[in-house]
């Protein structure tokens, strides 16, 4: 499903990105750790084509499609979903009438006819249940004066609303307590099927018991030092990151 | 011959030949207001009044002064520039002349007629002397010019108890009948004690052709009489617009002006408020969205001379292409006014290198106790907001114009009339080119 390749990128002339190679296929759960800096978030927001960084070697193909020149909404149009390590705060638009116009434009993009506003009801409160989120909370302005933990909610409210092809959850556990961590691991595995799959970025053994991966890799210094299966997390979470440098 | 000239010289002219009584009051008024226009002239870029707004271009058209409308005007033409889905009174100015066709007045328990009435027969002598040109007066040259060919416009005159069943609209159309027009609308309204009443003002120029509009508006809320007055400044690019608001309140009176300046060649506002009692509340709300080279000028007075009163003013500005705009909010608040409160924001979004906003916020209090604030933020759209709704689908022109109806959203939704609220949502959303798929 999703192929990187020899990818490099930098913002401002500084390399972050030193040469990825990433193979996603449908069903799978792959799990990204590394230390802070070394480039996790980045390679989330170059999937998800954040203008500012520069890809200067490298290709992200999705689905045989190479994404280089796609515009952030319209890799999003095709599957790809990005939960934010630091979701942004939209004063003024509340949390029901973004995702009305989310779901619209992408449906508007996919040739279809808008969600009749009765079914999109009945859709967000479907969700909204399922990540238990309060109703009340649907009409505040996003993001806006959440707290940590309600914003990571929040942007699993979204995915599951979006229902997208490959979801990238970037650091979705911090900030989450424990029993907020189980609704949203349990979000996720209930969207998750076959068909389409997750790409866990995390510093924490704790949220891979909830959502199982079946790879992990290590991102250090901007390249993928390392992989393995669900055990090298345990392994990390033992040993830390020096004897992988 | 220059513009000043040509006013100046027409002034006799107009007085004759408008069959207007040389005998009245209102005359001797009209004569002063002329002579203090030929001394001041027009304002300059000198004028620290005007530092930010010049004129001079406007200035060398050779305008029409009483321009003769040569098509007829139906109510086809007129239609989509009315509020249509609510009943009200409705008051049509086609090239400055009243059209009683498209028009509907009333005479039952409220006036909506036309100044010229007003000013000529008896029956309105005792209102016209009591407030004609009370508060414009000796205000600037642009108000005195104002007055010195003031005939025509909106009066309004709600007795007292009297709450107006419906909004009232004031539109003023110019069809372009000579290249090059100059209007000069007069309004005059009255809201006795414990009245209420809505008005929705709007200027529109129905040519491709020059049109500049000097209006003044003379406003005098009783006691306990609440007044909501929106102004739908949507003009054509080759049509200019002074427009001069004056309002006095009495005590416990609120008093509401909505300005929503969405294009224009040039627009001025001059907007100011007189309090002569306690617990007077005033508000002050505007949003501007230009594009291309148009320019607002927003100029607003406050003057709080007497304990216990409030004012609050949130004006808004989106500024895209080379538009440019100026926020000038003036408060002051007289030694005698303990107890004021006094709020003033300012907040403008640039959305291209090009586009420019002046904001000056002027707060000038002489009294000790009291409460006031004011806040300018000049800023631009936030690319992370932006990316974080592109990333969930929403492409970058609806992630714009969705950020910016949130920004722009708590002046909208000050207005009382829903269906005045729809219609500028709408306008908002044609400004920003897109089409929402919710109302706000
Ligand atoms: N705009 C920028 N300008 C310069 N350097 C940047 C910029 N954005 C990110 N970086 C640098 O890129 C590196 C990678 O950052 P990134 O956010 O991808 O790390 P991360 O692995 O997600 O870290 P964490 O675990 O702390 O979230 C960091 O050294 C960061 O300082
Ligand atoms: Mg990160």
């Amino acid at each position: 499903m999703l192929s990187i390749k020899n990818l490099h990128a930098s913002i401002n002339d500084k390399e972050i990105l030193k040469g990825i190679n990433l193979e996603i296929k449908a069903g799978e759960v792959h799990a990204i750790m590394g230390p802070n800096g070394s480039g996790k978030s980045t390679l989330s927001s170059v999937i998800a084509g954040k203008e500012e960084y520069e890809v200067t070697e490298g290709s992200v193909v999705l689905n045989n499609e190479d994404l280089e020149d796609l515009a952030p909404e319209e890799r999003a149009h095709k599957g790809i979903f990005l939960s934010f390590q630091y979701p942004i705060e939209i004063p003024g638009v509340t949390v029901t009438n973004f995702i009305k116009t989310a779901i619209n434009e992408t449906r508007k993009a996919k040739g279809l006819d808008e969600l009749p506003a009765k079914d999109m009801l009945k859709l967000i409160r479907e969700k909204a249940d399922l990540l238990e989120i309060d109703r009340k909370f649907l009409s505040r302005s996003l993001n806006e004066g959440f707290s940590g933990g309600e914003k990571k909610r929040n942007e699993i409210f979204q995915m599951a609303m979006l229902e997208p092809q490959l979801a990238i959850l970037d650091e979705t556990d911090s900030g989450l307590d424990i029993d907020a961590l189980k609704v949203v691991a349990n979000g996720v595995n209930k969207l998750k099927n076959k068909d389409n799959a997750v790409l866990v970025i995390t510093h924490y053994q704790r949220l891979l018991d909830y959502i199982v991966p079946d790879y992990v890799h290590v991102l250090y210094n901007g390249k993928i030092v390392k992989s393995g299966g669900k055990e090298l997390a345990l392994e990390l979470e033992e040993k830390g990151y020096d004897w992988l440098k | 011959m220059d513009l000043k000239e040509k006013l100046v010289t027409s002034f006799l002219a107009f007085e004759n030949k408008g069959g207007l009584d040389l005998d009245s009051n209102v005359h001797s008024i009209r004569s002063k207001a002329i002579q203090n226009f030929e001394k001041e002239g027009f304002p300059t870029k000198k004028d620290e009044e005007w530092k930010y707004t010049s004129l001079n271009s406007l200035l060398k058209h050779d305008f029409s002064l009483f321009p003769e409308t040569k098509k007829a005007v139906g109510f086809k033409n007129v239609k989509e520039f009315l509020i249509n889905d609510i009943e009200s009174y409705t008051l049509i100015f086609i090239d400055g002349v009243f059209s009683s066709f498209l028009s509907d007045t009333t005479h039952d328990d409220c006036d909506v007629c036309v100044l010229s009435s007003a000013l000529t027969r008896p029956k309105y002598k005792m209102v016209v002397d009591n407030y004609f040109n009370t508060i414009a007066k000796d205000n600037n040259s642009l108000s005195d010019l104002n007055t010195a060919f003031a005939k025509e416009g909106a009066f309004i005159n709600i007795p007292k108890n009297t709450i107006v069943p419906k909004p009232i609209q004031i539109l003023n159309f110019s069809t372009g009948s000579e290249s090059e027009v100059m209007i000069q609308p007069r309004n005059l309204v009255v809201v006795g004690e414990n009245s209420h009443v809505q008005i929705i003002e709007r200027h529109q120029n129905l040519s491709k052709n020059t049109v500049l509009t000097n209006a003044v508006t003379e406003i005098f809320v009783h006691k306990r009489a609440i007044v909501d007055y929106y102004k739908i400044q949507n003009d054509t690019e080759t049509s200019s617009l002074i427009d001069s608001t004056f309002v006095s309140q009495k005590q416990q009176s609120v008093a509401s002006v909505h300005t929503y300046s969405f294009g224009g060649k040039l627009t001025r506002n001059n907007l100011e408020f007189y309090h002569e009692g306690e617990h007077i509340t005033s508000n002050l709300n505007g949003i501007s969205i230009l594009n291309n080279k148009q320019h607002v000028d927003n100029h607003t007075l406050v003057n709080h001379k007497h304990p216990n009163c409030e004012s609050h003013e949130l004006y808004k500005g989106i500024y895209a292409d080379k538009s440019t705009g100026v926020f000038n909010g003036k408060v002051i608040v007289q030694q005698e006014a303990q107890k004021t409160n006094a709020f003033q924001q300012n907040n403008n979004i640039l959305m291209d290198d090009g586009a420019s906003i002046n904001a000056k916020p002027q707060l000038e209090i002489f009294a000790d106790d009291v409460k006031c604030s004011h806040g300018c933020t000049i800023g631009q759209l936030d690319d992370s907001a932006l990316f974080y709704m592109q990333s969930r689908g929403i492409p970058k022109k609806e992630a714009k114009a969705l950020l910016l109806f949130a920004f722009g959203n708590d002046v909208v939704e000050k207005i009382k009339i829903p269906q005045l609220k729809t219609r500028i949502t709408k306008l908002i959303a044609k400004n920003l080119g897109v089409e929402l798929g919710f109302e706000f």
